[in-house]
């Protein structure tokens, strides 16, 4: 039995790791200019998609990945919300171990769920962590970082400045370890009650204020802003936030020349990010979307390509 | 492990595959060599610049990494991907000459003529290899052989080249001498 | 139906072993001629555990555990009376529902079970239920808690702590804060940010036992604070004693040993509510109960089928079996550490209990003319947990796999042994 292991969090990944899955990115890449773009790489494996979320962009960019190493793809758009409870976490990944699958690409409104999914003893593939709650995107964090590295010439040393609700980003929380990981210097800013609670123990800078950090940044990453959050009085008004953490034309013009803007997407144009901000030289949006096509082909791959993976944490089997 | 090739011989072997390469080409109009990472890779550029020196202009070359490709992929880890450089020409309608340092079971060729399937329809593909141990296990020849060398399956053979190992030679050894040599 | 013992050479609280004759329901002075003689070199002797706290599920929740499995559970721990908790379906807030339990309890016979009446009307938190009617009825109810839930209108628990003093009763309160905890998962901290479970911060804890205190002062009626968690909480209980209010606390075997860091592993059988707090709250409350600030230990036994345990964290059930490993859990983490001695485990365990919930018959000194509730304890015994093995209908036990020490030799109601030689007695 080939032995498997899984990527659920970018704590799992060593700067090594991170750097072999950046560095067979770039390779795989490539293949995106080419008539064929296909690899057998993962002919007769079976990659499934359980996405409890709905999330279209993510879907097809694991589909696409997984296709073009030529594995077989299947579809599971789960059902089973906190409101609507479907079937049982444990009785879909039954069935999907009884359908033979290699590996399972999850996402799940539940933080943790990947990991019970890989460590509940139920199914013996290979999990990867494709959002889960407001824990962890290791595969965004990645192709952020790919992004970044092609941009930037690199990532050691580079000053990365995320902005918006951190306190309910898994995002954030990926990608300030991964960055941390690879040498780069982080610093969030948001407002304090967005500002998780013990911040302080995470590898990074922190600022309540946009503008004094902005000069220092050679990339700035936008997070996504839900008008819920207004409601439970995280934040008065769509406009006060807006004037405080929002990406503007003349914020922007306080970036340095060859810094980029970042945006997981998908985007409230006008609430964090201004539409002129968006469709600037300086975005990286459009590219973040072709990158990460060639990370998750590179995650696969060294998940399942050889007979052991090259990355991700170990099995530890029937846990409890 | 005992040299069979030193760096003088290594250097007059490439030479000789340089000339034949010319020779049985008609002069190489519409060649290109890419070359197996990671000791091929060096070494097509060697020859390119050779045969650049004897016909003043310069010849295609590039890499061809056949990780992807390989059908021993589920025996090993995962392994890191090697570069894939094919020049600005293409490989449509040309004659491909393939550059690999050792030349074994044959199974990297199989591989390599996968890949180079899947960029493109070369007129042609020739393989050009500094040693060829034998032992082959599928029905590939090369075309230019720098040196041929029978070996017993238990032997190893190490190329060491100037530009990775710091000096040209070739070694031939027992598997107890040399832990990396993979099936050729 | 019980039959006479004589129980030989038992440590009892841990002092000087002597003998201990049980006949007709009693302890007395000489054995009775027909006495079976029971060997307790080696054991303790402690009064029957008392537990203020524990979930039977019954009625409406039979697929976790009924009163009969319950009590079953109970007396294997080394337990002579447990206080069924109100939060069933339908909830016990009238007379009928506390008396059925009360029925269950005595037709399973295991051990004695009081029920606990819910304070509002369908734990609602709107208006009082019949607080009288539960106090009066067969069960006579006297400890009054919406467990599960807060009472979290400040006018409304001053009305239920005014109320019961008229039957001498007591609302022991669950505190938590349902603003500050809404959607919460585990203790609010570092750990919760890094593993994006949303937290439940101390302070929802303490702001209302802050506040129920002064109002037990004002009021100058009986506040008992269930499952303590904190360190803070310990802190406010302690300087409400000092200045005299009427205040007692429990704290839960499982908030004596574990900390938030289970909850790394994302397994819902380290769920519970409150959460696992940190290193420096389980020193706390072990102080604390070691100084008497935190007066009894009580289990909150809360049984859920595998089912609600097996998924993702999110969607799991709160709550963690109790009963059959308590008394090990307080031998490890009090006894072996040297905070508590065995007279300390009778007080904290029995004593306490029946004392706060008015329980007659129990919780009394082992001495001729009481009645014979004990339970015999080995302490050098050692036994691993397994799920398995466990009398409980469910398996939701945050020790499995641990091994603890003591183990439950034999225990009596009124006489009645309901556990011999560490197997329960089929009835």
């Amino acid at each position: 039995m080939t032995h498997r292991s899984h990527l659920l969090s970018t704590a799992d990944l060593s700067a090594d790791d991170a750097t072999l899955i950046l560095d067979t990115a770039a390779e795989l890449a490539r293949l995106a200019d080419r008539p064929i773009k296909k690899l057998p790489t993962l002919r007769g494996r079976t990659v499934v998609n359980l996405f409890y979320e709905d999330s279209t962009r993510t879907r097809i960019s694991f589909e696409t990945a997984a296709k073009r190493l030529s594995a077989d793809v299947i579809n599971f758009s789960a059902k089973g919300s906190s409101v609507s409870k479907g079937e049982s976490l444990k009785d879909t990944a039954l069935t999907l171990e009884a359908m033979g699958a290699d590996a399972v690409v999850v996402r799940h409104w539940a933080s943790g769920g990947p990991h019970r999914l890989a460590h509940a003893g139920w199914i013996r593939s290979a999990v990867v962590n494709a959002g889960d709650g407001t824990h962890e995107h290791p595969t965004q964090a990645l192709l952020d970082a790919y992004t970044l590295r092609s941009r930037l010439g690199g990532l050691e040393g580079r000053r990365v400045t995320i902005v918006g609700d951190v306190l309910h980003s898994r995002v954030a929380r990926s990608n300030v370890r991964l960055l941390a990981t690879l040498g780069a210097e982080v610093t969030l800013v948001a407002p304090p009650t967005l500002m998780p609670f013990g911040v302080e123990g995470w590898p990074c800078s922190t600022s309540y204020e946009l503008d004094p950090v902005l000069p220092k940044s050679d990339a700035v990453m936008m997070l996504r802003v839900q008008r819920e959050r207004m409601d439970q009085a995280f934040f008065p008004t769509e406009r006060e936030y807006s004037r405080r953490y929002g990406l503007h034309a003349d914020r922007m013009a306080l970036l340095p020349e060859h810094s980029v803007v970042m945006h997981p997407g998908p985007m409230n144009r006008g609430l964090e990010i201004s539409a002129e901000v968006a469709d600037s030289a300086r975005s990286t949006i459009t590219e973040q979307v072709a990158n990460g096509v060639s990370v998750r082909m590179a995650v696969l791959y060294l998940l399942l390509g050889g007979s052991e993976p090259a990355i991700g944490t170990e099995d530890e089997g029937e846990r409890r | 492990m005992r040299a069979v090739l030193d760096a003088a011989a290594v250097q007059r072997a490439l030479t000789r595959i340089a000339h034949e390469i010319l020779e049985r080409t008609q002069g190489a109009d519409d060649a290109v060599l890419l070359g197996i990472p990671t000791r091929g890779a060096h070494l097509a550029v060697r020859l390119a610049r050779q045969i650049a020196a004897v016909e003043g202009r310069s010849l295609p070359h590039g890499t061809l990494d056949v990780t992807m490709y390989r059908d021993d992929l589920r025996l090993k880890p995962a392994r890191a991907l090697g570069r894939t450089e094919i020049p600005a020409g293409g490989v449509d309608g040309k004659l491909v000459v393939l550059v690999d340092d050792v030349l074994f079971s044959g199974r990297t060729i199989r591989a390599a003529l996968d890949a180079l399937g899947d960029l493109g329809r070369p007129r042609a593909v020739q393989l050009a290899v500094l040693v060829d141990r034998g032992h082959r296990e599928l029905p590939i020849r090369a075309d230019y052989v720098g040196k041929n060398l029978p070996t017993a399956q238990r032997e190893t053979v190490q190329v060491r080249l100037a530009e990775t190992d710091g000096e040209d030679a070739v070694l031939l050894g027992s598997k107890a001498d040399h832990t990396r040599e993979g099936a050729r | 139906m019980s039959r006479n013992w004589t129980v030989k050479g038992a440590a009892v609280l841990g002092g000087t072993p002597r003998d201990l004759h049980l006949r007709d329901g009693l302890i007395v002075e000489e054995a009775a001629p027909d006495a079976t003689v029971i060997d307790a070199s080696g054991l303790i002797a402690l009064p029957g555990l008392v537990d203020l706290h524990t979930h039977l599920r019954e009625p409406g929740r039979e697929d976790a555990e009924t009163v009969l499995t319950g009590t079953r559970a109970a007396a294997a721990g080394g337990f002579t009376a447990v206080h069924a908790m109100a939060n069933t379906d339908p909830v016990a807030d009238t007379a009928g529902v506390v008396e059925q339990v009360w029925r269950l309890g005595r037709e399973a016979g295991y051990c004695d079970v009081q029920p606990v009446g819910a304070v509002t009307v369908g734990i609602a938190g709107e208006r009082l239920a019949e607080l009288g009617a539960m106090a009066d009825s067969a069960a006579r109810v006297r400890v009054f808690s919406d467990d599960g839930h807060c009472v979290s209108d400040a006018a409304l628990m001053r009305r239920a702590l005014e109320y019961v003093k008229a039957f001498g009763g007591v609302v022991a309160q669950h505190a938590q804060e349902p603003r500050l905890t809404e959607g919460a998962q585990m203790n609010e901290g570092e750990l919760s940010d890094v593993l994006g479970l949303r937290g439940w911060p101390a302070v929802a804890e303490e702001a209302i036992i802050a506040r129920d205190v002064l109002l037990a002062a004002h009021t100058g009626s009986r506040l008992h604070v269930c499952h303590l968690s904190t360190a803070g909480s310990v802190e406010l209980v302690r300087w409400a004693k000092s200045k005299g209010y009427p205040v007692t606390a429990e704290v839960t075997p499982h908030h004596l040993l574990l900390t938030e860091d289970l909850v790394r592993g994302y397994d819902p059988v380290y769920k519970v509510n409150p959460p696992l707090r940190t290193k420096e709250d389980v020193e706390a409350v072990r102080a604390g109960l070691a100084d008497g600030t935190i007066d009894v230990v009580a289990t909150d036994h809360a049984p859920h089928p595998v089912e609600a345990k097996d998924c993702e964290w999110a969607v799991a059930a709160m709550g963690m079996l109790g009963l059959e490993t308590a008394l090990s859990v307080v031998q490890q983490t009090m006894v072996e550490t040297g905070l508590l001695d065995w007279t300390g485990v009778a007080d904290r365990m029995s004593v306490a209990a029946a004392r706060i919930g008015s329980l007659e018959g129990h919780g009394r000194p082992l001495e001729p003319g009481e009645p014979a509730n004990l339970t015999l304890l080995d302490p050098a015994a050692r036994r691993l947990i397994e799920p398995g093995s466990l009398h409980s209908r469910s398996r939701n036990t945050p020790f499995a796999g641990l091994e603890l020490p003591g183990a439950v030799h034999a225990t009596f109601l009124r006489g009645t042994a309901t556990v011999l030689d560490g197997k329960v007695v089929e009835r």
